[in-house]
């Protein structure tokens, strides 16, 4: 688990952007930190603001129509504040980024092995063959049989658990001290799901690394997630650690996530639980809690703005929801005594 | 590779042989007068017409003329109705002239059409982008016959700075050679170098939304590295198909009107003529070394397309794999 002092910490992270349609608030004001050696995992569902926070952390979201503001400090440097290239030698190097599709996120036209000897010698000098014997053992690092031959394939002749393997290998081959790990497992079966998790979970312990990991998929982050956020309409709804999210949840939209995940352990239900309605526009947000419009406990104080503020007593559980702690605890608990959103 | 260069010189035959008998069928079809009376020259005899309507089974049905057709085409007896000149040895003479003003040509066009592509591409949207594409839209809607005249006009003949037209032997001089085919090669390649910075352009800005592309930036690459390396290198595969084709055309006699602007005297030139005076021999053959040339530059091209994208492969490779 994690201790000393953060090797990450966003505070009050702003990504707007100027569209036809008016500003799309896509990050308003997002604060959290990431430890060495720590898995936070950002959960929410498509839309949420969770990628936009990951890629503006590299500054890949920067163009003329976005306007970021906040902090993000990495060992010293403000990414925000950063120039372009200043953030050319912390990406790929200080900070590695693996990608939801590896379908598409490997260029087809270059061989495996070049795509990671190229992320080598982006940031160290060293030889040809020197790289390319490192990208051979990172292969092999991350578990892809026969590693010498595959670095000479092509992405389209890998499977696709393979080539996550491989995007991880990439993002791991300048030893970096942060891996932002969007949806990894999206696109992928639900056995090659487990191994990649296993797999980062492992390179984070061994490697004393400080791991986010996106995803809309709590199944996923049951498994190696220590803290987590959750986001909605680009906000952090609730934050706390995985056994005060999964056991004491407080705010009415993780009841909604957790409600929707399929529980293998229990009896099958007639069909999956789900959150009605969509996600708002995040170009005209509703007034006050923005899960309002979508959430059945919703009363006269949720036209207010809740702040995100440790409700629920203990430490750093902190959530963005009116309902008193009583209260909750009888919402969120539905007829089969599991936690949900709707108290059937 | 031997199954690939099997399946593509059968599909050559049967592309020559449907141009063959679709030329042919259009040449019976226009009215152009008794081709024996036009072969026999000024005052012939009876007897004359007679046996040279024999020779090419003029009164015979349309394809039986096809069939001693094709035979003169291909055992070289093929002569011009109207110059009595052999067609091949005719060809033959334009094909330095005309590889010579493809070759420049294709360079210059190929070269200046990724540049500019490449550089409206990554601006965007900006003033200078607005002003290249309307420069580059003025080049496509630009005849080759009016740009070349013009050309020819101003700078060939006002000024004296260029040849007025005409056609030196590179093995005469090399210098010389490259004089006489400036102006030709620039008339030619302004149509094509608007067509191909558009399509490079258009295509540049849809591969830079790439995932790869994101996660070349992601890597710490610099602009210029993503640019060449992840952008341009898979933008280029679909430019590529198309200079081959327009590439093939030239060669096979396609850039008509630039070589009779200029006087190349090269197989576009040619054929021209030929067409003007309805000289079914010239244009027959011509048609089918023009098709020749497409559907072998094709080949030439799909083998570049499996170097440039590697999920394309040839179909021994995966045979062999």
């Amino acid at each position: 688990m994690s201790d000393g002092a953060p090797l990450l910490s966003v505070e009050d992270l702003r990504v707007h952007f100027q569209t036809e349609d008016g500003v799309v608030k896509a990050v308003d004001g997002v604060s959290f930190e990431v430890r060495r050696g720590e898995v936070l995992a950002i959960v929410g569902e498509s839309g949420c603001g969770k990628s936009v926070t990951a890629m503006s952390l590299m500054g890949l979201t920067r163009g003329p129509n976005a306007e970021i503001t906040g902090r993000a400090t990495l060992g010293g440097t403000d990414l925000v504040a950063a120039k372009e290239s200043e953030l050319r030698k912390v990406r790929g190097n200080e900070i590695a980024m693996i990608f939801q599709d590896p379908m598409s996120s490997l260029n087809p036209v270059h061989r495996v092995g070049a795509q990671i000897v190229e992320q080598i010698q982006a940031h160290d000098d060293i030889s040809d063959s020197d790289a390319k014997a490192r990208a051979i053992e990172l292969l092999k690092s991350v578990g892809i049989p026969g590693a010498e031959e595959r670095a000479n394939s092509y992405p389209h002749e890998f499977s696709g658990g393979m080539r996550q393997r491989a995007m991880i290998a990439m993002g791991l081959s300048v030893e970096p001290d942060l891996l932002i790990a969007d949806e990894p497992t999206t696109a992928l079966d639900v056995t090659i799901q487990a191994q990649i998790m296993r797999l980062l979970r492992k390179l984070n312990e061994d490697r004393g690394l400080a791991t986010i990991l996106i995803t809309h998929d709590l199944g996923v982050v049951a498994q190696v997630a220590d803290r987590i956020l959750v986001m909605y309409a680009g906000e952090i709804v609730e934050t706390g650690t995985l056994e005060q999210i999964f056991y004491d949840p407080q705010h009415p939209y993780t009841w909604g996530l957790l409600g929707s995940v399929m529980r293998l352990d229990r009896e099958r239900s007639d069909r999956l639980a789900q959150i009605k309605g969509q996600p708002p526009s995040l170009a005209s947000l509703p007034e006050g809690c923005k899960f309002r419009p979508r959430c059945p406990h919703a009363f006269g104080k949720c036209t207010q703005h809740p702040e995100l503020e440790a409700r629920a007593g203990d430490g750093p559980h902190l959530d963005r929801c009116w309902l008193d702690a009583e209260r909750k605890r009888s919402a969120r608990t539905m007829k089969s005594g599991e936690i949900g959103l709707e108290a059937a | 590779m031997a199954r690939f260069v099997t399946r593509r010189i059968v599909s050559m035959l049967f592309v020559m042989f449907a141009v063959s008998v679709l030329t042919f069928l259009i040449f019976n079809v226009i009215p152009n007068g008794d081709p024996a009376v036009r072969m026999a020259g000024k005052q012939p005899t009876e007897e004359q017409i007679e046996e040279i309507r024999e020779e090419w089974s003029f009164d015979k049905s349309i394809p039986e003329q096809y069939v001693v057709t094709m035979e003169k085409l291909f055992t070289g007896d093929m002569i011009s109705y109207f110059t009595q000149l052999d067609v091949v040895d005719e060809i033959i003479k334009g094909i330095p002239r005309t590889l010579s003003l493809a070759i420049g040509a294709a360079l210059i066009w190929m070269a200046f059409g990724v540049g500019l592509g490449l550089f409206t591409a990554m601006r965007a949207g900006k003033i200078s982008d607005t002003l290249l594409t309307v420069l580059a839209l003025i080049g496509i809607s630009m005849p080759v016959f009016w740009v070349g005249a013009l050309m020819n006009h101003y700078l060939g003949f006002e000024l004296g700075i260029f040849p007025n037209g005409g056609y030196v032997e590179f093995s005469e001089s090399p210098v010389d050679w490259a004089y006489h085919l400036i102006l030709p090669w620039t008339a030619l390649s302004i149509l094509f170098i608007g067509v191909y910075s558009r399509v490079l352009r258009s295509n540049v800005l849809d591969t830079i939304n790439e995932d790869y592309v994101r996660t070349a930036r992601a890597k710490g690459l610099s602009e210029r590295r993503v640019l060449f390396k992840h952008v341009l290198r898979n933008s280029l595969i679909p430019v590529v198909t198309l200079w081959g084709l327009d590439f093939a055309v030239v060669i096979g006699g396609g850039a008509i009107l630039t070589e009779t602007v200029f006087g190349l005297q090269g197989v576009g030139q040619y054929a021209a003529d030929a067409i003007g005076q309805l000289d079914v021999p010239p244009i027959l053959a011509v048609t089918m070394f023009g098709a020749f040339f497409v559907v072998f530059v094709n080949a030439i091209v799909d083998i570049g397309y499996a170097a440039l994208d590697p999920r394309i492969r040839l179909e021994s490779d995966s045979a062999s794999a």
